[in-house]
C-alpha cells in the first residue's frame, strides 16, 4: 500500500480551491508546457497508453473514447465535464468540484485542447450549492489569469469553459440526458446510435467524462502515459477515489492505488465497522451495482477485474457498508423506491416494473408477501434488464437480483413470519437522537 | 412579472455562452425561483417570451425536474436525504423528530410559512449522513441538538455558510 495522492494531493484546510494553492503544487505549468511539447493528437495517444478507465461508472477508456471523434467533421466539437454524480452512495467529485476545482479546470484544458474542443461544459447536480459557487470562482479565476478564454500562454489555443446547473434528476447523469439538459429541454436520455462522439449536443461531436476521469489529466500529461500506466494493475490502472459510506467508523472519501486489498482498506484505513459489528454486506461500487457478501469480499481488490470477479463491479466507487443486525429487505425498499422514483417514464419496462418491484418489496417488508413474489422479482427483472433505453432499467435490476440470489433466506424468514424480524427499522448503531 | 435590470445583464452574459436560447431555460428557471421562491405559469411565459420559445417547453422542463417548484412553499424547505447510506445512520429518525417538532407532516407547511418538511433521495453526502439540504446549502452530521440549533437560527434569519464535508471519526 503506497500513499500516492494524486487528486487529493492537498491539504483539507479551506484553502485548497484557490488558484494561489494550486499553483504552489505546481498546478498549471502542464498546460503550459504541453502546448509547446505535444501536439492534440500526441495527447490523445499518452491518456491512452494511461489506460484510465472512465470513473464515472461505465469504465470505459478515456483514450478510446476520444478517439470515435470523426475527423473530418466541420461542426464544433464539445466537451462535458460530468458532475451530475447521482448514484446513491458516492460523493467523490464533489471533493474535487468543492476542493480541487483548479486540476479539473486543468484537466479540461487538456483534454479540449486534444480533442479540438473550444467550449466546455461543467454539468454540476443543482444540489451541490457549495460545489458551484467554488468551481464558479475558480472558473472565474482562471480566467483572470489567462488560462481559460481567447489565446492561451504560448499558443492561439481557445478553451471556454462554463459551468451549467443542474435541477434535480438521477437520470440526467446518463450522457445523453445530460446533453438534453443543457440544451433546455428535460433530461430524458437518447437512443443509440448515434453516440455522442458522432452526434451529441446540439448536434455536434461531443465528449462526455467524469470529473475524476478529466481531473487525473494532467497528472497523466505531465508524467507521460506510460508512468500513470504503471501504477494499478495492468487492467485497472492508476488511483481511484472511493466514497465510503454506512456501517463505518471513518466514512470518507479516500483515494488508493488500483488492487490494493479490500478488506485491508476497510480495516486499516476506515477503521473497520462502527461499534465493532460483525460485517453483513458491502455493496462496492454504488446503488447499482450487485451486493456482495463478507465472504466475497475476502480476496477481492480493488480494481475493475477482482470486483467484476466477485460478483459485482467497481462503478463509481461508491463503497456501501452494512453491519450486521441491518434488514435487507428494508434497504432494498429503500433503493427500489429511488429507481421507481428516478425512472424518466420512456420505456414501459422500466417505468412499470420499477413500480412493480417497489410494491413487491414493500408487500413482503410489511408482512403481506408471498413465497413466490421471490421468483416474480426475479421474473420481471428478466423483463427489464436490457430491454430499455437507457441503463437506468439494468441499474434498477442489479440490487434486486443480488439481494434475492444473496439474502434469499431473509425473504423466506420475512415471509414466513409475516412481518419483518427486525421490526421494520434500521438499527440505531450512532445513538443521534 | 419582469426580469429585473440586473437579470437581463445576467442574461446577455448567458447568451454568449449557449449556441442556442433554448439552453438558457435552466439558468432563467433557476433566477425566477431564487427570487420567488417558486415558478409561476405567469414566470413560464416571461421566459418563454424572453427566449422565444414555447411556453409549454418550460412548463414541461418545470414539472420534470425535482428542484422546481409550482407553488409557493415554506421560507425555508428541509429536505432530508432519506436514501441509502442516509437511512442507515437514521435519518428516519431525523424525519420523525422534524415532524413531531414542527408538528406537520412530511410535504406540509408550518402555519406560519416558515418551514417545509420533505424528504429527498441521495444528495451525495452519504460520509456525513444524516443530512439535510436547505436552500443552497447542506447541513450535515444531524442530531437532535443540532437540528433545535438550525431551526432556531433560521427562525433569526441566521442561514450558515457551508464548509468543506467534515468526515466524522467514530469510536
Ligand atoms: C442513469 C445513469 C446515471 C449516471 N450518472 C452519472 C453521474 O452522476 N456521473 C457520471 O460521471 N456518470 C454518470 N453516468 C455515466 C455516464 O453516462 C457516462 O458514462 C460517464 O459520464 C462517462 O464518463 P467517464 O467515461 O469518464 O466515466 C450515468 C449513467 C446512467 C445510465
Ligand atoms: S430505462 Fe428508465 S430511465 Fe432510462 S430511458 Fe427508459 S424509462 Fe427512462
Amino acid at each position: 500500500m503506497s500513499d500516492l495522492k494524486i487528486l487529493l494531493n492537498f491539504e483539507r484546510n479551506g484553502k485548497s480551491h484557490t488558484l494561489e494553492s494550486y499553483k504552489q503544487r505546481s498546478g498549471y505549468k502542464t498546460v503550459e508546457a504541453a502546448f509547446k511539447k505535444y501536439s492534440p493528437a500526441d495527447i490523445v495517444e499518452e491518456v491512452k497508453k494511461s489506460g484510465i478507465r472512465g470513473r464515472g461508472g461505465a469504465g470505459f477508456p478515456a483514450g478510446l473514447k476520444w478517439s470515435f471523434l470523426p475527423k473530418d467533421s466541420d461542426k464544433p466539437v464539445y466537451l462535458i465535464c460530468n458532475g451530475d454524480e447521482g448514484e446513491p452512495g458516492t460523493f467523490k467529485d464533489r471533493v474535487i468540484l468543492e476542493e480541487n476545482p483548479h486540476m479539473l479546470i486543468e484537466g479540461i484544458i487538456l483534454s479540449s485542447y486534444a480533442i479540438n474542443a473550444k467550449h466546455a461544459y461543467i454539468y454540476i447536480r443543482g444540489e451541490y450549492g457549495y460545489a458551484l459557487r467554488q468551481t464558479q470562482q475558480a472558473v472565474d479565476e482562471a480566467y483572470k489569469a489567462g488560462y481559460l478564454g481567447e489565446k492561451l500562454p504560448g499558443t492561439g489555443y481557445q478553451c471556454d469553459i462554463t459551468v451549467h446547473k443542474g435541477a434535480g434528476a438521477y437520470v440526467v447523469g446518463d450522457e445523453t440526458g445530460l446533453m438534453n439538459s443543457i440544451e433546455g429541454k428535460k433530461g430524458q436520455t437518447r437512443n443509440k446510435p448515434p453516440f455522442p462522439a458522432v452526434e451529441g449536443l446540439y448536434g455536434c461531436p461531443t465528449i462526455i467524462n467524469n470529473v475524476e476521469t478529466l481531473a487525473s489529466v494532467p497528472y497523466i500529461v505531465e508524467n507521460g502515459g506510460e508512468v500513470y500506466g504503471k501504477i494499478g494493475t495492468e487492467k485497472s490502472t492508476g488511483t481511484k477515489l472511493l466514497s465510503v459510506s454506512g456501517h463505518v467508523r471513518k466514512p470518507g472519501v479516500y483515494e488508493v492505488i488500483m488492487g490494493d486489498s479490500f478488506m485491508d482498506f476497510l480495516k486499516n484505513q476506515c477503521g473497520g465497522i462502527l461499534d465493532g459489528k460483525k460485517l453483513k454486506a458491502v455493496i462496492p461500487g454504488g446503488s447499482s451495482t450487485p451486493v456482495l457478501r463478507p465472504e466475497d469480499c475476502e480476496k477481492m481488490t480493488i480494481d475493475y477485474e477482482s470486483i467484476t470477479a466477485a460478483g459485482s463491479s467497481l462503478g463509481s466507487g461508491a463503497v456501501i457498508v452494512i453491519a450486521e443486525g441491518t434488514c435487507m429487505i428494508k434497504l432494498l425498499e429503500v433503493l427500489a423506491h429511488f429507481y421507481h422514483h428516478e425512472s424518466c417514464g420512456q420505456c414501459t419496462p422500466c417505468r412499470e416494473g420499477t413500480g412493480w418491484l417497489l410494491k413487491i418489496i414493500k408487500r413482503i417488508e410489511e408482512g403481506g408477501g408471498k413465497m413466490e413474489d421471490i421468483d416474480t422479482l426475479t421474473s420481471i427483472t428478466k423483463h427489464i434488464a436490457f430491454h430499455t433505453i437507457c441503463p437506468l432499467g439494468d441499474a434498477a435490476c442489479g440490487p434486486i437480483d443480488s439481494f434475492v440470489e444473496k439474502f434469499r433466506e431473509e425473504f423466506v424468514e420475512h415471509i414466513e413470519k409475516g412481518g419483518c424480524p427486525y421490526n421494520g427499522k434500521f438499527t440505531r448503531l450512532q445513538k443521534r437522537i | 412579472m419582469e426580469f429585473t435590470e440586473a437579470e437581463l445583464k445576467q442574461l446577455e452574459q448567458l447568451r454568449t455562452r449557449y449556441p442556442d436560447n433554448r439552453s438558457l431555460t435552466l439558468p432563467c428557471m433557476w433566477m425566477i425561483q431564487k427570487r420567488e421562491g417558486f415558478i409561476s405559469n405567469e414566470a413560464c411565459q416571461l421566459i418563454a417570451t424572453e427566449l422565444d420559445i414555447p411556453r409549454i417547453w418550460v412548463e414541461e422542463v418545470r414539472s420534470w425536474y425535482s428542484m422546481f417548484t409550482e407553488k409557493e412553499e415554506g421560507k425555508y424547505v428541509l429536505e432530508v436525504c432519506n436514501n441509502i447510506s442516509c437511512s442507515l445512520l437514521g435519518s428516519q429518525q431525523i424525519i420523525d423528530y422534524l415532524c413531531d417538532k414542527l408538528n406537520i407532516k412530511v410535504g406540509e407547511t408550518t402555519d406560519d410559512g416558515m418551514f417545509t418538511i420533505k424528504t429527498a433521495e441521495c444528495l451525495g453526502s452519504c460520509g456525513t449522513g444524516p443530512m439535510m439540504q436547505i436552500g443552497d446549502n447542506y447541513y450535515e452530521l444531524l442530531d437532535a441538538e443540532k437540528v433545535d440549533a438550525i431551526l432556531e437560527d433560521l427562525r433569526n434569519g441566521k442561514e450558515h455558510a457551508q464548509q468543506p464535508q467534515q468526515f466524522p471519526e467514530y469510536k
